[in-house]
This record gives C-alpha cells, sequence and structure tokens, in this order.
C-alpha cells in the first residue's frame, strides 16, 4: 500500500555549493579551506628558500622571520617597539575619531554644513599625508607629536567623509516617524540619528583604524629612534631583510588581532543586528 | 468643525525655468472622526498631500489646518505610519512602541499615574494589535505584517487626534493585507482618531473608506470624491457586494482616464509583426 505516512524518507546531508553563486558551503569546510589559503603561501616561500634558489638577502625563510622575532625579543625590545607603535597609531586614530565623530554627524545631518565642508575635506583627502611630513615637522617638531599628526593627517579626512555617509544612510522614514510623533530637533539626533548610525559607525572607526596603522611606517620615518615602523626603515639600511619581514608580519598580526576585537565589540554591542528569529 | 482643513493648496517643487507643480488648488474638509482614503496614478501627489498635512513637507501656496491650527511643521498631534523601514531595528517590539514617552512634549506636565497609564497603554496596544508574543523581539525577527502592527501600534501611543498613513501595507502579500484592514478598522473606531490613508490599491481605499478622494496627476489635483456606499461596519462580504463593485468600475475608469501611463496595444501588435516577418 502506498499509504503517505508509510513512504520512507532517505535523509540526506545537505549538499555543499562549491561553485554555486553566492552557494552554501559548512563550517568545516570553510575552516579547511581558510587554513589552506595561509597554508599553500607558506608551505610555497618554505620551499622556495629551503631548495635555496633566492639569495637569502632578497627573500629570508620564515625560519629566518621567527628566530629574528625571537632575537628582537630578547636583546633588542621588541615589545618596546610594539608599545610605542600602538601608542601612536591609537592616539592619532583616536584624535582623529574624536573631531571627526561630530563634524561628519554635523555633515551628514546639515546641509549647510556639508556644503560648506565636504568639498575642503574632499580636496584634502586626496593630498598625500607623505608630502606633509616637512610641513608637520616645522610646524609640529620631531617629538612624539610629529608622528601622532601623520597618522591624523592620513586618517581623519578619510574618517569623517566615511561618518557623514554613515549619518546620511539613517533611513528617512525613521526621521520622520520621530518628527511626527513630536521629536525636536536634537531629540531626533540623539534618540534616532545616533543609535541608528552607530553600528556603521565602529565599522568606520574599524576601517579607519586599519589605515592609522598602514601610515606608521610613514610615520615612523620623522626622526623617530624606536617602533616598528622605524625597525624596519633601519633594517632596510643594514639589509636586514629578515627583520624586515618581521616587522611588516607583526604589523599584520596586530592589525588583524585589533580587527577581529572591533567585531567581537559589534557582535556584543549591537545584538540586534545578529538576533535571528 | 473640520479636523483637517485644506483649502486651494499649492505645492511647487523647483524653481526657476521648470518648476514642477506638484499639486493645484486642492481643497478638503475631512471631519473629526472620519476615515478617509485618497487613491490615485502615479505623480498625482497624494502622498505630497499626505506629507504636507504631516508637517514633513511645506506647502507653496494655500492653506492647511489641523485641529483648527495652521500646520507649520511635524507635530504629535498628527502621527504618521510610513510603508516601511520606519521601525527601530536596535530597539525590541515594546521599546519602539514606547518611543513617544521619552519625547519631551509628552514628558511635560507627566506625574507618575501618568507612567502607570501609558504602561498600561503600551501594553493594551500589545494585545490589540496582536503583538504580546512579540514583545521583547527585535524588528527584524518579525514578519512584514507584524512589522507594521508595531508601527500602528507606535503611532498610536501617545493618542493622537489625526493618524496619517502612507500606504502603510503596500508591501504586505494579499492575505495578510485583508487582516490588517479589519485590524486597522476597529482600531481606528474604537481609539476614534481622523484617519487619512493614502493606498494605490482601490478595493483597499473602498473597503477603510467612508469617503475615497480619487486624485489626478498634471497638475496633480482632486478629480473626485466618492462617498461609500457601505455600511460604518465593514465585512469580507461586502467586498464582494453590488455597490463595492460598482464603485470599484467608477473609480478605476476615472483613474484610468486620467492616468497618461497605458499601454498601447495596437503599437505592440504592430511591432512584434515586424519583428515576426
Amino acid at each position: 500500500m502506498n499509504d503517505i505516512s508509510t513512504i520512507r524518507v532517505e535523509r540526506r546531508r545537505p549538499k555543499e555549493e562549491l561553485w554555486k553563486i553566492r552557494g552554501w558551503l559548512s563550517k568545516r569546510s570553510y575552516w579547511m579551506l581558510a587554513a589552506l589559503g595561509l597554508a599553500v603561501p607558506l608551505a610555497f616561500w618554505t620551499l622556495l628558500t629551503a631548495l635555496g634558489s633566492v639569495n637569502r638577502v632578497f627573500l629570508p625563510g620564515p625560519y629566518d622571520v621567527v628566530h629574528r622575532v625571537v632575537t628582537w625579543f630578547r636583546d633588542d625590545e621588541l615589545l618596546a617597539d610594539v608599545g610605542i607603535s600602538c601608542f601612536r597609531v591609537t592616539v592619532g586614530w583616536a584624535l582623529a575619531a574624536f573631531v571627526a565623530l561630530p563634524l561628519g554627524l554635523f555633515i551628514g545631518t546639515f546641509r549647510a554644513v556639508q556644503a560648506a565642508l565636504e568639498p575642503l575635506m574632499d580636496f584634502v583627502r586626496y593630498l598625500p599625508a607623505v608630502a606633509f611630513i616637512p610641513l608637520v615637522m616645522l610646524w609640529v617638531g620631531i617629538d612624539e607629536g610629529a608622528k601622532i599628526a601623520i597618522i591624523f593627517i592620513g586618517t581623519f579626512f578619510q574618517m569623517v567623509l566615511m561618518v557623514a555617509e554613515d549619518v546620511r544612510r539613517v533611513p528617512m522614514a525613521q526621521l520622520e516617524v520621530a518628527q511626527t510623533l513630536g521629536a525636536t530637533r536634537s531629540e531626533v539626533i540623539n534618540e534616532v540619528i545616533i543609535p541608528s548610525a552607530k553600528p556603521a559607525l565602529l565599522d568606520t572607526l574599524r576601517i579607519t583604524m586599519g589605515w592609522a596603522w598602514t601610515y606608521l611606517v610613514v610615520a615612523e620615518l620623522v626622526a623617530a629612534n624606536s617602533g616598528l615602523g622605524y625597525a624596519i626603515i633601519k633594517a632596510q639600511r643594514f639589509l636586514q631583510t629578515d627583520k624586515i619581514f618581521a616587522g611588516i608580519i607583526l604589523i599584520g598580526a596586530i592589525g588583524l588581532a585589533i580587527d577581529q576585537g572591533f567585531r567581537l565589540v559589534h557582535r556584543l554591542a549591537f545584538g540586534y543586528l545578529y538576533a535571528r528569529s | 468643525m473640520s479636523a483637517i482643513s485644506c483649502r486651494r493648496v499649492e505645492k511647487i517643487f523647483g524653481s526657476g525655468r521648470t518648476p514642477v507643480v506638484a499639486l493645484k488648488g486642492v481643497s478638503l474638509e475631512i471631519a473629526a472622526g472620519e476615515f478617509v482614503t485618497v487613491v490615485g496614478a502615479s505623480g498625482c501627489g497624494k502622498s505630497t498631500l499626505l506629507r504636507m498635512i504631516a508637517g514633513l513637507e511645506a506647502y507653496t501656496g494655500g492653506e492647511i489646518e489641523a485641529g483648527g491650527a495652521p500646520v507649520v511643521g511635524p507635530g504629535a498631534d498628527r502621527a504618521m505610519v510610513f510603508q516601511n523601514y520606519s521601525l527601530y531595528p536596535w530597539l525590541t517590539v515594546m521599546r519602539n512602541i514606547k518611543f513617544a514617552r521619552q519625547l519631551e512634549v509628552h514628558i511635560r506636565d507627566r506625574t507618575s499615574a501618568d507612567v502607570d497609564a501609558a504602561s498600561g497603554r503600551a501594553d493594551a496596544l500589545l494585545q490589540l494589535m496582536g503583538l504580546e508574543q512579540a514583545a521583547d523581539s527585535y524588528p527584524s525577527q518579525l514578519s512584514g505584517g507584524m512589522q507594521q502592527r508595531v508601527a500602528i501600534a507606535r503611532a498610536l501611543m501617545t493618542r493622537p487626534r489625526i493618524l496619517l498613513m502612507d500606504e502603510p501595507f503596500g508591501a504586505l502579500d494579499a492575505q495578510t493585507r485583508e487582516v490588517m484592514h479589519d485590524l486597522i478598522l476597529h482600531v481606528c473606531a474604537l481609539e476614534g482618531c481622523t484617519v487619512v490613508f493614502v493606498t494605490h490599491d482601490v478595493d483597499e481605499a473602498i473597503y477603510l473608506g467612508r469617503r475615497v478622494v480619487v486624485m489626478a496627476p498634471r497638475p496633480g489635483r482632486i478629480d473626485a470624491i466618492y462617498e461609500v456606499p457601505l455600511p460604518p461596519k465593514r465585512s469580507y462580504a461586502m467586498r464582494h457586494s453590488s455597490e463595492f463593485l460598482t464603485l470599484r468600475a467608477q473609480i478605476l475608469d476615472r483613474i484610468r482616464g486620467t492616468s497618461q501611463v497605458r499601454t498601447d496595444l495596437r503599437l505592440l501588435e504592430k511591432l512584434s509583426r515586424r519583428a515576426a516577418s
């Protein structure tokens, strides 16, 4: 008999969709591919140097780099370099955020402020931060302030425009609802625009933090005698390619850690974006 | 006295050589407690008219009065429900509904008894809208129909005398929409508020409205106003009554007559014949 309840349905595992556009992938496969994506270049690098086909002065092996990190840590104050670089990047970036957040909020909220400031910001952000080094030395001097100023210049103008864009993206209907419920102008800004834009603003802070790190080496061109960027520049002078590699990889690792930290904060602070029914 | 009165209202967009006349000579009196629907071809300015009554858009000529006072901007006496994207995703359903309670206008002269009454009202609205289960959910976890229930409850929270609705069910599927029709009629009768409801759906306009205002484009104007010959308490069966269907045909003809968007069947046929040969 073909009673519907007697038909046995074979349960299949969901099929992986490797090449389907925006297809589905199991967690296991995802992490396997991610590990592979890191392991293959590393293996290639190891092989290339182990075969001795490339001069070590141009391309040190992974072992040399790790060894350099260890000796740097043991004999050469690695932690101090990391610390001072983190300090410079964080302070430069935080100062930029301190000014860019309110300014961007005003640019994105009031057309008059946008008209007055946005063209200027658009102009300045195309100026290369490196070109400001002589001016910064002239105006700020050659102390910590100079390094922080370079990082500030590199990140601030981009950040303002991104903040303004985040603020502008708040749906008009959200603002208008508040207005028809009787909200004043400052209430619309405080109760709707800011909370609505917050997740996007945190993303902007995360992305600009990355840019702040890319300006580190440039900033430490200015009369520095410590820091990761400075170490890279000095290593170049002594042809210590392994140290250049070590410095670059350390900056990358720190950046990755900070980025993941931001993402974690995002998930914790804006749970509603990750809520599932 | 009319709850809303528009006299020779005019709206001109832009200036200079090619200003666009969006609305011209619109006069409309709406009695307190009346449910009026507005339909018309796209571009007839029905949403613009509603937004001007809400105070979200300025009018360039004529007069609009709400509750006896000229409309100069948005106010807590005129709540508005939008088609979508108006809920605050960072607030739970309950806190969305209570949003207006934290605003200055509603805090003035408030006593602790008022606070108690407000919590009671929020609970009552939650129940009335069938949202008890969803009180602690976030908007993103709800279906489109549930989201609009929240939006309506939020608008009603502070007992506005006028409720303005801009295609609130436009994004819902047909079945959900029918459920929402009976709900909104019930709730508005209970609350006793004056409703102006803009839609492009003629069936919806007849089923909900005591009067149907038909608008025409270029320039936006009121083309005709129909009294709906149905008892005030509507029910599903009336959708198939001859009065309903006759009025429906009349209004559709009227809109078709003024709409400039049409398919030229003869031209299509000619073109396809040419393509075939």
